[in-house]
């Protein structure tokens, strides 16, 4: 009956092996909810639907074109943001039932649940960006510039998505429920809508429109549309980040990965002490 | 430090929330391989005493050792020889009871082989085999706790900390677990256990401590803490007339600062008594001599809620509504 506690493993294999087990943990717990993965899939087919033809009907885009094209890459970094009401609800659930005092009581890594988190994130956000992309092309959209800057496209996607799952896993570290989580998750729509997504900012007044050009979302939506060369790119006298969306969109996820690993990380070493 | 067959010891442990001191200089020493039970009302410092040792909180002032090591500086080296049962069940909701432990398994570094054998024995052993592939959402209160208590069991730790681990059991459950800490007290661990459930530090505990507003108020065997208060001469008289003659001659034996209770409706006068102080013949004979016939004397040992009663001013369930300490709680007290 008696199991003899193992002898300490080497950190850094005890780490990588602890951020391993923590994301195959959570991606078991998506499998074990069908109405997650419905919710996922069924995102993005809605988010068409609703902004491509009720609202699109009515938004005229700069220089012409189809706005389900316009629209399709700024729904890819709005789902991609969107990633990070997921890692905040997993991490305050954990921290509610009191999973996370349990982790912290074991000899693992404790840098494992951040980075297991974050990776299991980014598995996660690539199939709902997979699934997303089938409905865009199913209602028209089109990635027309090869297979290289489409590759290029989904990268910068998910290494946006990867920092911002970071800042996701540090606000759920300092929440103590799912009930909490659940109350700040939809401060993040106005994060994603004061941007390029749905209409071009030229018609915006100048504070919206200066907030709007440096949302890093703003820079990743014309980063796509770029890259996939969808239409409705700006022109004109533009701000820095709109007129080098690809370098401002790793720049904004290089800053954000740069606070929150850190922060994360050290909040997750020292919490309730 | 001091004592090398300790396995908990606390110094002067001061930890504050605030404005609210959970605990002010507990002193504690657990001798290895016992059972040691923490008792104490609700906000006493008990979980937060728990959450020091097993390294969840640093303490602000003193320190506290455990099994050989040093809670703060040597906070790895405790993680690996502990195992937790929080106050509320640490589980994953969204993954079955089987999985569960598995997980915890792999981040105690059995590895997936062994934590998969270990998860398989310990649910079997502990009736959750047929559960354990359900998820943890549909399974009762009671189930939970067990699948907590498995998750901290999976590796044979040195100490194990148990908050409050039968709160909220039916009867069967809770011998279950009692059974549990037994068998794990025979293969050499030592069980630190918070309970508000006197009988169960009675059943379980070789040694209580008795905390209060974040310090040790009591130390002891459960014998000793009961000795330590003396008992209770219960006489049942054949004329409730008598009762307040009969109190006059047991005043005379009641323990320093008490008084005899009468309860005219049982003809009962109860009067506590100090330890080892009176026979049951002596009383019998001063009865006697005065002339008030009884048809019952009985010595009564107190029991532990008496002991907590008198420690803390406090009886031992203020989970009730202030103002209805409840006899039914206290034994046979009389009011
Ligand atoms: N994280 C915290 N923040 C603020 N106050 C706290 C915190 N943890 C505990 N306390 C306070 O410290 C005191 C002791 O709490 P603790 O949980 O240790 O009591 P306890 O003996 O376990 O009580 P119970 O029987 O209700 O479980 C209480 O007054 C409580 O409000
Ligand atoms: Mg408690």
């Amino acid at each position: 009956m008696s199991t003899p506690a193992p002898a300490p493993l080497p950190v850094l294999r005890a780490g990588l092996a602890d951020g391993l087990t923590v994301a195959g943990r959570n991606l078991l717990k998506l499998r074990h909810q069908p109405g997650q993965i419905v919710a996922t899939f069924a995102f993005p087919l809605v988010s068409v639907v609703l902004f491509g033809y009720v609202f699109g009907s009515a938004i005229p885009i700069p220089g012409g074109g189809n706005y389900r094209e316009y629209l399709m890459p700024g729904l890819f970094v709005m789902g991609t943001v969107f990633g990070l009401v997921g890692s905040l609800t997993v991490i305050a659930k954990d921290n509610g039932l009191g999973v996370m005092d349990r982790f912290r009581s074991m000899p693992m890594a404790r840098s494992a649940v951040p980075f297991g988190q974050t990776a299991s994130d980014l598995v996660v956000a690539a199939g709902s960006l997979a699934v997303m992309a089938g409905c865009g092309l199913l209602f028209g959209w089109r990635a027309h510039h090869g297979v290289g800057a489409t590759l290029g496209a989904f990268g910068l996607l998910l290494l946006l998505q990867y920092a911002v799952s970071w800042v996701g896993v540090f606000l759920g570290s300092l929440v103590r429920n799912e009930e909490t989580a659940a109350r700040i998750a939809p401060l993040v729509m106005p994060v994603t809508m004061i941007s390029n997504v749905f209409v071009p900012t030229e018609g915006m007044p100048t504070v919206l429109r200066v907030i709007a050009d440096w949302n890093p979302v703003s820079a990743a939506a014309v980063a796509c549309r770029e890259l996939f060369g969808n239409p409705g790119l700006p022109t004109g006298d533009l701000a820095w980040p709109i007129e080098h969306p690809v370098l401002a969109t790793v720049g904004w996820s290089a800053l954000l990965l740069v606070i929150f690993v850190p922060l994360a990380v050290r909040r997750f070493r020292t919490a309730g002490l | 430090m001091g004592t090398p067959d300790a396995a908990v010891v606390a110094e002067g442990v001061h930890k504050r929330f605030g404005a609210t001191t959970a605990l002010a200089g507990l002193d504690l020493t657990v001798p290895a391989g016992t059972v040691y039970g923490l008792l104490g009302p609700n906000g006493a410092g008990k979980s937060t005493a728990v959450r020091v040792f097993a390294t969840l909180t640093r303490p602000d002032e003193g320190r506290a050792v455990v099994a050989g090591h040093d809670v703060v500086r040597e906070a790895d080296a405790v993680r690996r020889r502990i195992g937790l049962a929080g106050q509320h069940a640490a589980v994953d909701e969204d993954l079955t009871g089987r999985e569960n432990l598995r997980i915890f398994g792999r981040l105690f570094h059995l590895g997936g082989p062994r934590a998969r054998r270990r998860a398989d024995e310990l649910l079997e052993r502990f009736g959750l085999a047929d559960a354990g592939d359900r998820l943890v959402r549909t399974y009762s209160g009671g189930m939970r706790r067990r699948l907590d208590l498995l998750s901290s069991l999976l590796v044979s730790p040195a100490v194990l900390f148990l908050d409050e681990p039968t709160t909220g059991l039916d009867p069967r459950s809770r011998n279950e677990i009692w059974d549990a800490v037994r068998d794990l007290v025979a293969d050499g661990t030592t069980v630190l256990l918070t309970t508000q459930y006197l009988d169960e530090a009675d059943q379980l505990a070789q040694h209580i401590a008795v905390i209060d507003t974040g310090r040790v108020i009591a130390t002891g065997s459960p014998d000793r803490l009961k000795a330590r208060i003396g008992g209770r001469i219960d006489v049942v008289l054949a004329d409730g007339a008598d009762l307040g003659e009969a109190a006059r001659v047991l005043s005379a034996i009641a323990a320093e600062g008490t008084r005899p209770d009468a309860d005219p409706e049982r003809r009962l006068v109860s009067v506590p008594v100090g330890a080892d102080s009176v026979t049951l013949p002596d009383v019998v004979r001063r009865l006697d001599q005065e002339g008030v016939p009884a048809v019952d004397v009985g010595l009564r040992r107190p029991t532990l809620d008496e002991v907590f009663l008198t420690l803390t001013g406090r009886p031992a369930e203020p989970a009730d509504p202030p103002g209805t300490a409840t006899p039914a709680l206290a034994g046979e007290v009389s009011r």
